[in-house]
């Protein structure tokens, strides 16, 4: 837009197809289609700036609330041993009290270690079926079997999570309880089931992306050299695919991660580290149904509100850097495309 | 780009414009509103309220949410409900926060109500003492035998720390003692009632109106809660249920009505179907 369009811009155009007016605007020419144009972009900045500003205002709330539970005290000193103070409760204690009258304690390791344990089961199980899966319908399933069971796996996407986690406590629990004589079928073992199944779709329809754009060549290259088509599989085609499928894997974990409403009904919310550490039959709380469970209650401003949003803002750093690698690793397999 | 800067402005202030019409138009309607939220115990009694309400006055609005006790007194400090249901006395910060915001909070005791503690019903365990609920709850009993139960462990169930249930259980059996970090949280009464009526080995506490035939309430203490035991004091863990407003409701308003709703026959007698004790006893 640095020159300013002259007399054979404007007539061009005119000559060739019927177009009356110039391509270039000012407001000397059109008032009102320059007005329209510049409304129009103005508009579709607006709406594309929103959902940015949108991210930037919620790491800004969220981050400052979350840093007044960190601050107090008069002097530097103060503040410094107070910071401390609390780092080490949060990080370093399990006992989670923030409504005790008296003498509340906000350990949450207990909680981080409630997220953890049940984004990692959903994974052990989530990423063998979703590979799987996702193996069978870019490779060995023709093509009209492929057409069917693609819209029905996605379809687990569409089931809302509160669905899952009614099955979760009406079908898993008693199921887990009776079959296993689990004393509590609310656990670790029954909401990473569920999450899985909930991440499968996710895992499925990325890593079969990723395992489709490795190529024909690549494949006919493979089966040339005489390997069998399992060979080629596992020899050839997911290495190449690999950046694929683990940014597939961190999508699904993400799913579980952020995942509130089934794994408040199915993990039973016992602010407890498994004992031992291995025992998935145990209750755990994650620190999204924390977040789920006690928003409501806690007065405005308060220490207990103050602690949430610390948690809260754990889990935004933790899926932040999931999102972060994904992309970097969704990138390098576009980047690996386009060479091929 | 001056010139591009001073339409996004127009076109904000335009939008803006726009939008405070319509929502204007929208609060422009003639029905008479009463919001009430709170407690999950006295939800149904709101509830009911609300039907009773609803044919005699079909001109009023009342919605009733059920989110747990502090979530009342919250938004009835923030102004966004008219009647805060309750299952406990407001906190000292709550009625700080009430009086920092220029109002007393005044209660209403709508009906009495008892804490069952209840358990599975193929447990043979028929009594506890609150000293046995305790040590249960703080994590020293952990087997069933050890209270005269058959060898299984103990699966503890409680309500959030939002709940009123949660406030009374809290402060007349634990004696303000914190639970064991093993215990699993559960949302509300009939959250509750689903976790112990489909595990064994359960032990958990609802308010009297949701003991039914598929859990089953024990004696505490040796006494059996029922409307009799607990208007007469006998029994241990139980306590008053509150309606709380902004100040005494003007006579004759519909928030006058509602919360003394409870004194006339029919209010009585939908309190006693609801399973709770009416608080006049003739």
């Amino acid at each position: 837009m640095s020159q300013p369009p002259e007399g054979g811009n404007r007539s061009a155009p005119a000559a060739s197809a019927g177009f009356d007016r110039p391509l270039l605007l000012t407001p000397r020419e059109d008032l009102f289609g320059y007005v329209g144009s510049l409304t129009g972009r103005g508009v579709l900045f607006l709406i594309a700036a929103s959902s940015v500003l949108a991210v930037f205002l919620i790491f800004v709330f969220i981050t400052r609330e979350a840093f007044l539970f960190f601050v107090q005290g008069e002097t530097l000193g103060e503040m410094a041993t107070f910071l401390w103070d609390r780092a080490c409760e949060v990080f370093g204690s399990t006992a989670w009290h923030p409504e005790h009258g008296t003498a509340p304690e906000y350990g949450m390791l207990a909680l981080i270690a409630g997220s953890f344990y049940v984004t990692f089961g959903s994974v052990l199980v989530a990423v063998p079926l979703g590979l799987l899966t996702a193996v069978c319908l870019s490779d060995i399933f023709p093509f009209g079997l492929r057409q069917v069971v693609k819209p029905v796996v996605e379809l687990l996407a569409a089931i809302p999570s509160v669905a899952y986690g009614f099955f979760a406590v009406m079908v898993a629990k008693p199921w887990l309880q009776e079959t296993f004589g689990i004393p509590s079928g609310a656990n670790v073992l029954n909401a990473s089931i569920i999450l899985a199944v909930m991440a499968v779709p996710t895992i499925v329809s990325v890593s079969e992306d990723a395992l489709t754009a490795v190529g024909r060549p690549l494949r006919e290259a493979s089966y040339a050299l005489g390997a069998t088509r399992a060979e080629t599989l596992i020899r050839i085609v997911i290495p190449a695919a690999h950046n694929g499928i683990i940014a597939a894997v961190i999508l699904g974990m993400m799913r579980a991660v952020g995942e509130t409403m089934v794994v408040w009904m199915a993990a039973g919310n016992a602010p407890q580290i498994p004992h031992p550490w291995w025992d998935l039959t145990e209750s755990v709380r994650t620190m999204t149904a924390t977040i789920a469970q006690e928003m409501g209650e806690t007065a405005h401003g308060s220490v207990h509100y103050h602690s949430l949003f610390t948690i809260g803002l754990i889990l935004l750093v933790f899926t932040f850097i999931l999102n972060t690698l994904t992309e970097v690793l969704l990138s390098r397999m576009k980047f690996r495309g386009a060479k091929s | 780009m001056r010139i591009q800067a001073r339409w996004i402005v127009a076109g904000l202030l335009g939008a803006t414009l726009v939008a405070g019409v319509l929502a204007g138009a929208a609060g422009a309607a003639e029905k008479e509103f009463l919001s009430v939220q709170g407690s999950t115990t006295v939800g149904p009694i709101a509830d009911a309220f609300n039907e009773a309400f609803r044919r005699k006055h079909p001109d009023v609005a009342i919605t009733v949410k059920k989110t747990g006790s502090g979530d009342g007194a919250k938004a009835l400090v923030d102004g966004q409900c008219d009647v805060a249901t309750m299952s406990r006395f407001m906190k000292e910060k709550e009625y700080q926060a009430a009086v920092e915001k220029g109002f007393l909070p005044v209660a209403h005791v709508v009906a009495m109500d008892g804490v069952s503690i209840i358990v599975h019903p193929s447990n043979p365990v028929k009594a506890l003492t609150t000293e046995q609920v305790r040590t249960m709850y703080k994590g020293d009993i952990t087997n069933w035998k050890d209270v005269g139960g058959v060898d299984q462990e103990v699966v503890l169930y409680s309500r959030d720390t939002s709940s009123g249930t949660y406030e009374t259980v809290h402060k007349l059996v634990m004696d303000k003692e914190k639970m064991a970090s093993g215990v699993e949280y559960v949302a509300s009464n009939p959250d509750m009632h689903k976790h112990v009526s489909t595990t064994k080995a359960a032990i958990g506490y609802v308010g009297l109106g949701f003991v039914d035939e598929k859990v089953k309430a024990l004696r505490i203490d040796g006494v059996m809660p029922s409307s009799r035991t607990i208007v007469s004091g006998k029994y241990p863990i139980a306590r008053p249920l509150f309606m709380w407003t902004r100040g005494f409701p003007k006579l004759g308003s519909l928030i006058h009505a509602f919360v003394t709703f409870h004194l006339s026959e029919e209010g009585q007698e939908i309190i006693e179907a609801k399973g709770f004790i009416p608080v006049t006893n003739y």
